[in-house]
């Protein structure tokens, strides 16, 4: 009997190890090499809204809440603790309260405290006279009221009304705390946080190196010794650095599907994934441009579009048809196929929409001997130019005459802001997948970043409505009824939403592609190098 | 002689004046600025911080003070902060210097001690297998574009080496930089070793139909002294002003084999500046080149006097 409860120990012991084996085998030390695709504006999170800075310096800073970086979908249910233990809303739904996490310090060596808190937030809703030289999101935090510490470790969020969706917003990559001693001069150039990584140097057009921050508060990680970015503009060269195992890790996305076929065949051990980016492809008409200004002029050019033509021809079909919000399985809160169909512009049968389309032409005077001549404006990319070939192509079939104008990419927001277009071919990237990001950000009267100036009360009380309703499934009715305003409206059609893929090689572990965002998995803390 | 030292420097001073002019303005009538740069990271356009941005970096004073400010900085050796990295400009010129420096006087190496004594040949062995061999490879040299021999050069590598053979800024070692950088200046180096093979060629060419060639193998001269003594002596005139010429292109033209093998150096950078109206950085940087290109082409002019006696400079 002793021996056989001695062997029952011995095999439990032995299940026990087995178990935790994958704990135990984390391996300290190495540096991640990853190439980055462009220049980066600048190392200040808060001030861009492009992946370019979001993914190398996440890792510098801590959120009071992030989304899971072990699981591949953002969602509310995967936000988890960072800088704040605990949170709890009060009865109203108005207050929200941290609890943050103390003995943690910035890499200066100074305490974070709830002031730091509060200084982030006062700068990102204009109240710090230090306050950002751009805020891309200021929108984000409309409905803040304002932020109140109680002592140095609690910190309340104060709101106008109910959102449902404050944690998630404050779970993106794009929502780190910044430390209130630090100019935001000083945090564009050499920023300060208590993220798992230090901030080293930035050799601009050639490399951004970080290093293990020894003092993060998580025990015991991160696991890397630090992470080396080098700017590689051409992308023939960075791909085949990749595949000659220079690089651990390729840039988010950089590898598309016709480079997914190099790439797994020269480097057949790569893992690479393919999910959406979260970026869409959209149609942008100036309806304050004669005759554009007409509705029916923009109902017939949402009728003559050809997705599925679309995403064959870009992606050989792995891009995503989609309304406004990211089409499942990956998004949250897109409208199934079903739904999407019912929307102008969305039927199957895209021969029966033009020729509805030419009739509106035709009603307006317009034919094939007497074509409406325009300028379809669009940025000087090839990713903005390629499907801006495709959208004239199918402009011809309802009359509509398109030149292709191409737009130096350094005046492209400045242009389409002052309205300088009449029809254009834009990309749109989105931060969360969250009703609140998506359609506060891109249609509300109030955004900055509403690049077409759709305005829409009636809109934006459905806007507010989603926002505040706490039940996700009556939440998704009414976002979906805002997408059929959206598509009514035209405002902004959405053609696609791409998909690209990331790469690395095997011995980098610990590393989770979310599939709904692109925007907020860089922390790196749990990433380790099986070499 | 001291009366065209004197001309000439200040001609070349002239000539880097109007060169400021130039490049200043050029770089204003371009649309757009760096505040519309700025806000293109972050998707949108708050005019009312861009006119601020602007008030900061000086870019709503009037054209004119704008240049008196640049040039009175020059004049101090303050070149001003750039734009983007916001550091000072000279902080983000100095380092890229060397670095392409050393790739240029790397190619040119290589094209004069392949493009020289491969033009006396295919000169001297006219019309020969030889000869038509060594054409179709100038000619291939001056055909196939530095970017595609580039990437062909790095797939090789990586094909058979699995190794990319790009640039790494930390190797702390002056071989190993040398040894990764001969490669593009290999790629950069046959289309100049390719120009200056055909033109030592047709020169050479044309030097040996003269009297003195024909007077030197009469004395008994052997066919090497005759060749490299006599005939290359005069023909290298035109050869020396080409190299001349390409040492001015290689300081600020490299900038698609910089981009392909990922050297970061001035001409990249300069097309970035550009990119990002970076004022700062593209202006002095222009002015560097400037110097570079009128200071060569006038050691060029001094190197004709030691090269053939016959020329003097002096009224």
């Amino acid at each position: 009997m002793a021996l056989k409860l001695a062997l029952n120990c011995v095999a439990a012991s032995v299940v026990l190890c087995l178990a935790a084996g994958p704990a135990l085998a984390q391996k300290s030390g190495g540096t991640l090499r990853i190439y980055h695709r462009d220049n980066l504006p600048s190392g200040s999170i808060h001030e861009e809204a492009t992946i370019s800075t979001v993914q190398p310096f996440m890792g510098v800073f801590n959120n009071l809440v992030i989304y899971d970086q072990q699981k591949r979908l953002n969602s509310p249910d995967s936000i988890v603790p960072d800088l704040a233990e605990s949170w709890a809303w009060d009865a109203s739904q108005t207050k929200l309260t941290f609890k943050l996490r103390q003995s943690v310090k910035w890499h200066d060596g100074k305490p974070f405290t709830s002031k730091d808190v509060q200084c982030t937030w006062n700068k990102l809703t204009g109240k710090d006279p230090d306050d950002f030289r751009k805020n891309p999101r200021a929108i984000w935090w409309h409905n803040l009221k304002d932020v109140t510490v109680n002592g140095d470790y609690e910190v309340t969020f104060n709101l106008n009304r109910p959102q449902a969706s404050l944690l998630s917003l404050f779970a993106s990559g794009y929502t780190p705390v910044y430390p209130c001693h630090v100019s935001t001069k000083d945090m564009r150039t050499n920023p300060i946080g208590t993220g798992p990584f230090k901030f080293v140097e930035f050799k601009r057009g050639e490399s951004v190196k970080f290093a293990r921050n020894s003092d993060y508060w998580k025990k015991g990680q991160p696991y890397l010794d630090g992470i080396e970015w080098k700017v590689i503009e051409n992308r023939s060269t960075r791909i085949l650095a990749f595949v000659a195992a220079e690089f651990d890790m390729t840039f988010n996305a950089d590898v598309t599907v016709p480079l997914l076929k190099d790439v797994t065949s020269q480097a057949p051990k790569a893992i690479c994934e393919l999910v959406p980016t979260y970026v869409s492809t959209n149609l942008i008409i100036n309806p304050k441009s004669a005759p554009f200004n007409d509705p029916k002029i923009r109902k017939a050019m949402a009728l003559t579009l050809d997705r599925q033509a679309y995403i064959d021809i870009l992606s050989g079909g792995k891009d995503n048809i989609s309304g406004v919000m990211l089409p499942p399985p990956e998004g949250l809160w897109g409208m199934p196929p079903e739904e999407l169909s019912k929307l102008p512009g969305y039927a199957a049968d895209v021969e029966k929409s033009r020729a509805q389309a030419r009739e509106i032409m035709q009603s307006l005077g317009y034919s094939e001997a007497k074509p409406l001549k325009v300028k379809v404006s669009t940025r000087n990319i090839a990713i903005y130019r390629d499907p801006a070939v495709i959208l004239i192509d199918q402009l011809k079939k309802i009359f509509i005459e398109g030149e292709l104008e191409v737009i130096d990419t350094s005046i492209w927001h400045a242009k389409v802001t002052r309205g300088e277009y009449s029809v254009g071919l834009n990309l749109t990237g989105v931060g969360v997948d969250d009703p609140d990001v998506n359609l506060y950000e891109n249609y509300s009267c109030d955004s900055e970043r509403n690049l077409t100036q759709y305005c829409n009360k009636d809109v934006d009380a459905l806007i507010d409505k989603q926002s505040q309703e706490t039940d996700v499934a009556k939440r998704k009715q009414l976002v979906w009824e805002v997408e059929r305003r959206l598509a009514e409206d035209l405002a902004r059609p959405i053609i696609s939403y791409a998909r690209a893929a990331t790469c690395w090689h095997p011995h980098v572990k610990g590393f989770v592609l979310h599939a709904n965002s692109i925007y907020n998995n860089w922390r790196f803390e749990d990433l380790w190098l099986d070499k | 002689m001291g009366a065209y030292l004197i001309r000439r420097l200040l001609l070349m001073l002239v000539t880097l004046f109007g060169m400021s002019v130039l490049i200043f303005v050029m770089l204003r009538l371009v649309p757009g600025n760096i505040t519309d740069i700025i806000f293109d990271s972050a998707g949108f356009v708050n005019p009312a911080q861009k006119k601020k941005i602007e008030r900061q970096l000086g870019l709503d004073q009037p054209i004119v003070t704008q240049y008196i400010t640049w040039m009175g900085g020059l004049a101090r050796g303050d070149l001003g902060y750039a734009y983007v990295s916001e550091k000072p400009a000279i902080e983000e010129i100095l380092p890229r210097i060397p670095v392409t420096a050393k790739l240029a006087v790397l190619a040119l190496v290589f094209s004069v001690l392949f493009g020289v004594p491969l033009g006396v040949m295919s000169a001297v062995r006219q019309n020969t297998a030889l000869d038509y061999a060594l054409r179709v490879v100038s000619l291939s040299g001056l055909s196939l574009p530095s970017f595609w021999l580039g990437l062909l050069i790095l797939m090789a590598f990586v094909h058979w080496f699995g190794w990319i053979p790009i640039y790494k800024s930390d190797t702390g070692s002056f071989w190993h930089d040398l040894a990764l950088l001969s490669i593009p200046a290999a790629a950069v180096g046959f289309r100049s070793s390719a120009l200056v093979m055909r033109l030592t060629r047709s020169s050479m060419l044309e030097v040996m139909r003269q009297d003195y060639i024909r007077t030197a193998r009469a004395k008994g001269a052997s066919e090497r002294a005759v060749n490299y003594d006599h005939a290359l002596r005069n023909a290298v005139l035109p050869v020396v002003t080409i190299i001349g010429i390409e040492a001015a292109f290689l300081i600020g033209g490299l900038i698609v084999t910089e981009t392909v093998f990922n050297i970061p150096g001035v001409a990249r950078f300069l097309v970035e500046a550009i990119r990002w109206r970076d004022y700062p950085i593209v202006q002095n940087l222009v002015m560097f080149i400037a110097v570079v290109v009128v200071v060569t082409n006038f050691i060029v002019d001094m190197l004709y006097v030691v090269l053939d006696p016959r020329i003097k400079y002096e009224e």
